[in-house]
């Protein structure tokens, strides 16, 4: 059994709040420039060339990415010989957030009531998530995610009879209908399978994988590819002002199903596709 | 080509633009989001004053991060214009002429843009931190208690857009 103290989490979703947002991980940056390379329509190109100067910026001068600096949403690994000490572990995971946005000039986007929408002005609650698995260590994933790309997202509960077609029409016609509210380039998160709220959250757990990692299943791996060209030629582009770079990746996870169900979601998120791991 | 021109915006401006110019901003823009349209429009139909006369006026569809000391503000980016659409033909029937935002406008929307000679244009979506650089200053002139939603005059040094919808009823994104 190893002992962490809450303390130990709120200090790092704290830090992992403010790099996430001013700092985007390898490979989305390595699909950036390598979009910006190939993209043949003029404009497209000089928007890419500016989402590129634009994390620049960001990364200089400490300014976020995106002025959405987004709803944190936080995964939690709990090793299962892990024994927490200290406070609740999800105000432990809260304090963080508060700090995190607050502390690093990052935007409070969040209201108390969905109706009644009172601003939290820190941010707080962040959408938490734990898993119980084997070790003693505690993985933890911060993805704050931006609502223009988070409200093009949708879920379409298929009939098992629609297959591998059917999917495909969802997740482009999702992509479609997103356009340019979603600021692409985009990347796409999909679930297939598993119960209606099991494919949504598969649907966002896909979006924190890098958009350089094929599933390791390969049926799935070629649906990946194939649906990343069929957005692709779309034509909606960079900003949605045309062009060949309209996804960064689809990324694809699936789970056993009902006999009579085949439920899909897509987790549409935009180029500023956020996401950091540690583990304690 | 790319184009330079003043904002507020004039009528001979406005006839000029046509979908897909790619034009650079200078003056003055005020911000307004989801709750400042809905306190506005709310505010407007029981006959009450605004807290800025809109016509001749651009709107920038945009809630900041925070500005860090010595900086006008945060990142700076444009929101999704499409929340706006149930309010904005009452503002345009009021006299605003431009709106900046990101993403599809209705059909209604575009109607109104060409029945009183509007212009709606998009900048970057997640560019918040380079368009950021275009904003010379910041000033909260209304609704402070809405914290990033609050109204905010900007005053502009080339803040670089594309017309998405112009004053004939033109869409960028259909073509
Ligand atoms: S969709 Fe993403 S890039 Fe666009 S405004 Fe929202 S967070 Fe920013």
């Amino acid at each position: 059994m190893r002992t962490i103290r809450t303390s130990v989490i709120t200090e790092n979703i704290k830090d992992m709040c403010i790099e996430a947002n001013h700092f985007l991980s390898e490979d989305m940056k390595e699909r950036l420039v390598r979009a910006a390379d190939n993209e043949t329509s003029p404009l497209g190109k000089k928007i890419l060339c500016q989402l590129k100067e634009n994390l620049q910026i960001a990364g200089e001068d400490m300014i976020p990415i995106c002025q959405d600096t987004g709803m944190a949403v936080v995964f939690m690994e709990i090793g299962q010989d892990v024994h927490l000490e200290g406070d609740f572990l999800e105000d432990a995971v809260n304090e963080g957030v508060r700090r995190g946005y607050t502390e690093g000039y990052l935007r409070k986007s969040v209201v108390k009531d969905p109706l009644l929408r009172e601003n939290t002005k820190d941010n707080t609650p962040a959408v938490i998530y734990t898993e119980i698995v084997p070790g003693d260590k505690i993985t933890i994933t911060v993805a704050p995610k931006g609502f223009g790309s988070e409200n093009m997202s949708r879920i379409f509960m298929l009939k098992p009879a629609d297959g591998i077609e059917g999917v495909k029409e969802a997740v482009v016609s999702a992509v479609r209908d997103a356009g340019p509210n979603a600021c692409p380039p985009m990347v796409v998160g999909v679930g297939i399978g598993g119960t209606f709220e099991k494919c949504a959250l598969m649907a966002k757990r896909a979006l924190t994988r890098p958009v350089d990692s094929p599933s390791s299943i390969p049926y799935v791996r070629e649906l990946e590819k194939e649906l990343l060209e069929m957005i692709n030629k779309t034509g909606i582009g960079p900003a949605g002002l045309g062009g060949d770079s309209t996804a960064f990746a689809v990324n694809i996870e699936t789970y056993p199903t009902h006999i009579a169900g085949l439920p899909v979601a897509v987790n549409i998120c935009c180029h500023v596709n956020r996401h950091i791991i540690r583990v304690i | 080509m790319d184009k330079y021109i003043g904002v507020p915006i004039c009528e001979e401006d406005i006839k000029q633009l046509r979908a897909g110019d790619y034009v650079y901003l200078t003056g003055t823009v005020y911000t307004a989001r989801d709750a400042a349209h809905k306190r506005m429009y709310e505010t407007a139909v029981k006959g009450g004053e605004l807290p800025l006369d809109l016509s001749g006026q651009v709107i920038y569809y945009m809630g900041p991060s925070p500005a860090r000391e010595g900086r006008p503000i945060g990142s700076a980016g444009p929101t999704t214009a499409g929340r706006m659409d149930k309010y904005t033909p009452f503002f345009l029937k009021m006299g605003l002429k431009g709106m900046i935002g990101k993403g599809k406008r209705s059909d209604k929307v575009k109607k109104a843009i060409a029945e009183y000679g509007a212009v709606y244009f998009a900048a970057v979506g997640g560019a918040g931190a380079l368009l950021s650089r275009s904003v010379k200053s910041s000033r909260v002139i209304a609704y402070d208690d809405l914290g990033t939603e609050a109204i905010r005059e900007l005053r502009i040094e080339k803040f670089p857009v594309v017309v998405v919808v112009d004053s004939q009823g033109n869409d960028l994104y259909e073509r």
